[in-house]
């Protein structure tokens, strides 16, 4: 019942729950992101984030330290948390923590199979695969031809076996419907995860709608403008859209129909959230509406914390702090590239 | 063959018939000596001249008013020790596990933060307290007094405090268990909160507090009748 939850949680999730609020405590502020803005190179931004909590993972590196090493530790730290909070976790709690890593499953399976499509190593696919989503099978993703041999041979084992009942064809795999696998995987998952939540109920449920309602209106929005000008008919288009958010579905009618950004701001403007990111915006401009989407986020996964007794504060736990890897690994580019004037378009400050 | 017990006093007077197929009835009336049956013929109009009600009509509170003080007095003191201990155990974990947890990047917190446990404690400890001075109340009473009014009125309000107190540490135990988690996770994060945090702690201690006023002034009522 909601309202009651502070009765019961604390059994099996108060202790959890306490370490996660003391893990946010450790994510980087204002004031970190400005010295680390100030580095004038690599070894600079390594000895800063000593003493922060990166501070263990980073200082056995040797010396010519490259980004992509950095953002490995940093990450390295982020599943090193995770581990220890999923295997404290009893049910439903492990189930949840389980669904916040299908999303990198996902993105993993179609790394490889791309990647495999453009004649890369199987094995350097693999070094480049996100650690949260790695399972036992996944080197035989390189053998698939197609979608139905994929789903044979290597997903049906997996979690994701359940999102592929509307990706079976036959056809073969080219970058298209690559795409177009990713994006009906993912919805498959968002919506398994919206009716998870709603199972759960109280304030799990409430807090994480919201949450990924978030979501799929930031990726419909996103598949509408990437595939603006591709041969994606409108609908199919439509079938990639989740049926839940704010944009269900009226919206997802109009933005099936939609052209070109300026007819994709007319149709997010009617809706009072989504006018906030498009007014600051000028018209024709769509670079910096990534950062608009990532700044609403994670003003959205802070304010997840606010309420005490749910699970809602890993998921949001999680997702900052992957905002922050990203955060780490544009100031590392721009301060290895010596390009620091541009730092400023990309990091989303959380604190 | 039925067989029917209609209640003729309201002690163990029965009137047993057993009527068989044929339809005769031979009554079997077991029942007391005369001189038993006088005087409780004469109890029972005393009573009915004390409390002015027909005492005799078969209704809940009739049943009600025959359980014995006793009883009720037992089940008060019961109640104030149990689910006062119930109320603080509650209130003890509900903090403890968010203490452990935060303690872990802020082990500062740790000491200060042993207060909210203590006041879950001092519930429990007012339940203990209760029940002890509720058990030196109970008196025994010659049985021909132990129907009086008088002594339903000790054994009713024994119960009363009993409740009274058990239920209040339950929920002040609780409330104060609910804020110390709070307070403990907001301390890690910030330690000016701590104090503040405290504060609201206190006054939700004080919940178990008037509990335990109202049970004690309660229990100076179970005065049972002298022999």
């Amino acid at each position: 019942m909601y309202g009651f939850e502070a009765l019961t949680f604390n059994i099996h999730g108060g202790y959890l729950e306490a370490i996660v609020r003391g893990h946010r405590a450790g994510l980087l502020t204002t004031a970190d992101y400005n010295n680390l803005c100030q580095c004038e190179n690599l070894e600079d931004i390594k000895m800063h984030l000593s003493a922060t909590k990166y501070g263990s993972y980073l200082q056995n590196e040797p010396s010519p330290l490259h980004t992509t090493t950095i953002v490995e530790k940093c990450t390295l730290k982020l599943v090193d948390d995770y581990k220890h909070m999923l295997c404290q976790a009893t049910e439903p709690m492990s189930t949840f923590l389980e669904y916040i890593r299908y999303g990198h499953m996902i993105d993993n399976v179609v790394l490889i199979v791309t990647g495999t499509l453009h004649e890369r190593d199987v094995q350097e696919l693999i070094e480049k695969c996100h650690p949260l989503g790695m399972f036992d099978s996944i080197a035989t993703l390189a053998v698939a031809q197609n979608m139905r041999e994929l789903y044979r041979l290597v997903l049906v084992d997996t979690p994701l076996a359940p999102y592929f009942s509307e990706c079976l064809t036959s056809e073969d795999l080219d970058d298209m419907n690559i795409e177009i696998m990713r994006n009906t995987l993912y919805k498959a998952y968002l919506e398994d995860f919206y009716k998870f939540c709603q199972k759960l109920g109280g304030a799990t449920a409430e807090i994480m709608s919201d949450l990924l309602a978030f979501e799929a209106d930031r990726r419909a929005v996103n598949i509408t403008i990437n595939s603006i000008g591709t041969e994606l008919t409108r609908e199919d288009r439509k079938k990639l859209y989740s049926n839940f958010g704010l944009l269900y579905p009226y919206g997802h009618e109009e933005l099936a129909i939609c052209e070109d950004i300026d007819q994709v701001r007319g149709v997010m403007e009617k809706y009072p959230p989504y006018q906030a990111i498009f007014s600051k915006m000028s018209y024709g401009e769509s670079q910096m509406l990534d950062k608009a989407f990532y700044e609403e986020e994670v003003r959205r996964l802070c304010l997840a914390f606010e309420q005490q007794f749910h699970y809602a504060v890993f998921f949001a736990y999680m997702r900052l702090r992957e905002q922050e890897i990203r955060n780490l690994m544009w100031i590392s580019e721009c301060v290895a590239q010596n390009q620091k004037s541009r730092i400023h378009d990309s990091v989303v400050y959380m604190f | 063959m039925v067989i029917e017990f209609t209640r003729i006093h309201q002690r163990v007077i029965w009137s047993c018939s057993i009527s068989d197929r044929t339809g005769s009835v031979n009554h079997l009336l077991l029942r007391k000596t005369e001189k038993e049956t006088n005087q409780i013929h004469s109890y029972q109009r005393d009573r009915e001249k004390m409390s002015g009600v027909a005492i005799h009509a078969s209704s809940w509170g009739a049943a009600l008013v025959r359980i014995s003080p006793y009883t009720f007095s037992a089940i008060g003191i019961a109640i104030s020790i149990g689910v006062s201990v119930l109320g603080a155990a509650w209130g003890i974990y509900i903090t403890g596990s968010s203490l452990i947890g935060a303690a872990i990047e802020a082990p500062r917190i740790t000491s200060k933060n042993l207060i909210s446990v203590i006041f879950c404690e001092a519930v429990a400890i007012y339940g203990v307290i209760v029940a002890i001075i509720l058990q030196t109340k109970l008196e025994s009473v010659p049985s021909s007094k132990m129907y009086d009014a008088e002594s339903l009125r000790a054994g009713y309000a024994i119960f009363a405090s009993g409740i009274i107190v058990g239920f209040a540490n339950l929920v002040c135990g609780l409330c104060v268990g609910i804020i110390g988690s709070s307070c403990a996770l907001s301390d890690a994060q910030n330690s000016t909160l701590f104090v503040k945090i405290l504060v609201i702690e206190i006054f939700g201690s004080a919940l178990g507090l008037f509990g335990v006023i109202v049970g004690i002034i309660m229990s100076a009522q179970a005065t049972w009748p002298t022999k």
